[in-house]
């Protein structure tokens, strides 16, 4: 049986929803022929993972109205966690679909940098909004489940770092879910302009089981001319979600965009990854770490595309599968006619930890140009025997054992990871997941 | 003093018998040496010891204080007070050589009771500092693009920091330059005392110039077939072992060739 794309809100319901948030008109159209297109357009085809039974329509409210904190002390505890009260200079808290606190020091603002919640962007700054928002990227028609999102963005927050500036501190989102019905149809969009240089990090963080929700996430990263961004991301979002979450970068001439994805969400969910190195001389560096428990089913695209002379991909993803999970990591280098001397590299590890758990690494180069180099390597395996014996040589273990090797295995996205609440969260994720 | 016991040990591996019945008996403030050629099962007896998966014990024992060490698990054991230095460490990406230690500190200790991390780094500071190990390697990953001599270093640091009451070193000296030896040797000698003992694993005698045993032992086809004082090993060097072979009458047809 096929779920049939019935969509919860019609196009009345849409329109209204725009109305009450003031948007331009050009989004309200957008909205509304992405709504249109919906039902015609295919669905998302994750490669080995058959999604058929799979439900992306159904959530118990569109949005949900939710507080907003007049500081960062009012913060939820375990929101503290990741969120460096005292010292953090430039954050954006939603919770559910509120923009709930905005934090962007005077210097900042004085850069020119943009930063603020996405119906604010549409509002102030939508010159800027429109010539981005999901034209270069992520286009509306791909699928179903990207024209789902334009129709009922409901969240998300908007970057833009002018020509030349280097924002020095890492800029921070969180998306906090509070209330069990609400659906997250968030939109990053982060456009860093010609040699500039920004570091974010997002968190998608549960504070409350979800009732059978949606999260329908696009994160469009733009980095022109000689720009870099450095992107880390945790979620940890409920397993009450079905998440569809795409991540997806675009880099002009000698940019590049570094990924830290620690992808821990507890629900079912499809992920993508995808740089489009357009540029010549472009760069991306995508590093992912997976943890899958429970009865998760999942599966994780991460491509980086060559377009450019001289670009250079790299696409690392270290996976720990346990339980009776079920993930599908595929990762695709694709080399395109013209790009020479591109370079497309990618590692992909699986770590089973139970006979039950399915894992499967999916290794795919698609070489359409004769002078390049390419490479990768692949392998779903077991807790190395040799490695348990060794560290209990020591007197460690074997449960300690295993869980220091597991660490150590995610260590390389962990590490990267900029803000330092946000990098301890994910060890204790991680910590709470393997144990 | 404590007492570690090997009686007639019997050690296969994959069905093909290597140890054939080794007697061995090891006080602490003993520095025990054992030679052979290769392939004779030295190697075996370390892992053995240890309890190396791979290796199936098919009969004798081995005791600990009157403990039985075949019935425990390789980090009971540990905890009993037996370390293995092996031959080829693991390497282990991702977990530093710091953080490693430390879990085989607390993993001696109550929960509760954890080492404090400065009394820890201090500890750790020395003891590298004693081995002449620079200061970055507590943050390296474990023994990941180590060096053969920062191996052997790294499991002397250990030995010294776990502080067990037996070690059995297997071929701790292979593929160290003359200074890497001097400083392993160092390491070794700064353990040597009550409250330990050691069970040395070697081809060459020239391990033995920097530490001096006080038994020496010679392994042949899978059993201990000599054992003497400091000056069996003066001989071997200077005759090699065919004098053995002639004394005891063994033949070379049937050398065990594992020796992992």
């Amino acid at each position: 049986m096929t779920v049939e794309t019935k969509l919860a809100l019609t196009a009345e319901d849409v329109r209204s929803f725009s109305e009450a948030q003031g948007e331009p008109t050009w989004f309200a159209e957008l909205r509304e022929r992405a709504l249109a297109e919906v039902e015609n357009l295919d669905m998302v085809k994750p490669d080995k993972t058959n999604i058929e039974k799979w439900d992306f329509f159904n959530f118990p409210a569109h949005t949900v109205e939710s507080d907003t904190y007049a500081s960062l002390a009012e913060l939820p505890e375990a929101v503290k966690q990741i969120v460096d009260v005292e010292g953090q200079q430039n954050v954006y808290i939603q919770r559910n679909n509120t923009p709930a606190f905005l934090q962007v020091t005077e210097e900042l603002a004085a850069q020119g940098v943009i930063m603020t919640d996405i119906f604010t962007a549409l509002k102030e700054h939508g010159e800027l909004v429109q010539k981005f928002f999901m034209t270069e990227a992520v286009t509306v028609d791909e699928h179903k489940l990207t024209a789902l999102h334009a129709a009922l963005m409901n969240g998300g927050v908007f970057i833009y770092v002018p020509k030349d500036v280097e924002v020095a501190a890492p800029l921070q989102s969180v998306f906090y879910v509070d209330n069990a019905d609400a659906s997250l149809f968030n939109h990053v969009l982060i456009v860093a302009d010609t040699n500039s240089k920004v570091t974010y990090v997002e968190n998608y963080f549960s504070g409350v089981a979800s009732n059978n929700t949606q999260a329908n996430i696009v994160t469009e990263v733009i980095a022109r001319d000689g720009a870099k961004i450095t992107f880390g991301a945790v979620d940890t979002l409920d397993a009450g979600f079905t998440t569809y979450v795409n991540r997806r970068g675009e880099t002009l001439r000698d940019a590049e965009i570094d990924w830290a994805l620690g992808l821990m969400n507890n629900g079912d969910t499809i992920a993508e990854s995808i740089t489009h190195l357009r540029g010549d001389g472009s760069v991306a560096d995508t590093k992912t770490v997976v943890v899958g428990s429970g009865k998760q089913n999942q599966n994780f695209t991460t491509e980086v595309r060559n377009w450019g002379k001289a670009s250079l991909g790299n696409i690392l993803t270290h996976a720990v599968v346990k339980d009776s999970a079920r993930a599908i990591f595929n990762g695709i280098g694709k080399i395109e006619h013209g790009a020479t001397k591109a370079d497309a590299q990618q590692e992909s590890r699986v770590l089973m930890l139970s006979k039950d758990a399915r894992g499967d690494a999916n290794p795919i180069l698609l070489i359409e140009e004769d002078d390049v180099t390419a490479g990768h390597a692949a392998s779903v395996g077991r807790v190395d025997e040799m490695q348990l014996y060794y560290l209990m040589s020591r007197g460690i273990s074997r449960t300690d054992a295993e869980r220091l090797i597991i660490h150590g295995f995610l260590e390389p996205v962990v590490s990267q990871l900029p803000i330092e609440g946000v990098k301890k969260q994910l060890i204790e994720v991680i910590e709470g997941k393997v144990k | 003093m404590s007492t570690l016991e090997i009686k007639d040990l019997h050690v296969s591996i994959e069905d093909k018998e290597i140890l054939k019945g080794v007697n061995l008996t090891l006080n602490t403030n003993e520095v025990h040496a054992i030679m052979g050629p290769n392939g004779t099962g030295k190697s075996t007896l370390a892992s053995a010891i240890m309890g190396h998966p791979k290796y199936e014990v098919t009969s004798g024992e081995i005791l600990l204080d009157g403990e039985n060490v075949l019935e425990m698990e390789v980090d009971e054991r540990a905890q009993a007070g037996l370390f293995l230095a092996m031959q080829y460490p693991s390497e282990i990406a991702g977990v530093t050589n710091a953080d490693f230690l430390r879990s085989a500190i607390n993993a001696r200790r109550e929960e509760g009771d954890e080492i404090s991390i400065m009394k820890f780094i201090k500890q750790l500071d020395k003891t590298m500092d004693f081995l002449e190990m620079p200061e970055e390697m507590g943050q390296r990953y474990l023994n990941e693009g180590f060096s053969g001599g920062e191996k052997k270093r790294n499991e002397i640091l250990q030995l010294m920091m776990i502080k067990p009451k037996f070690a059995v070193l297997d071929e701790i000296d292979s593929g160290l330059d003359i200074d890497a030896l001097k400083i392993v040797s160092k390491g070794i000698n700064e353990m040597r005392g009550e409250g330990f003992g050691c069970l040395m694993i070697t081809h060459y005698q020239r391990l033995l110039n920097y530490i001096t045993p006080d038994h020496v032992h010679v392994m042949m086809q899978g059993k201990v077939v000599k054992s003497g004082g400091s000056e069996l090993a003066q001989r071997l060097e200077a005759e090699g072992y065919d004098w053995i072979k002639e004394e005891l009458g063994i033949k070379d047809t049937n050398a065990v060739v594992e020796e992992a």
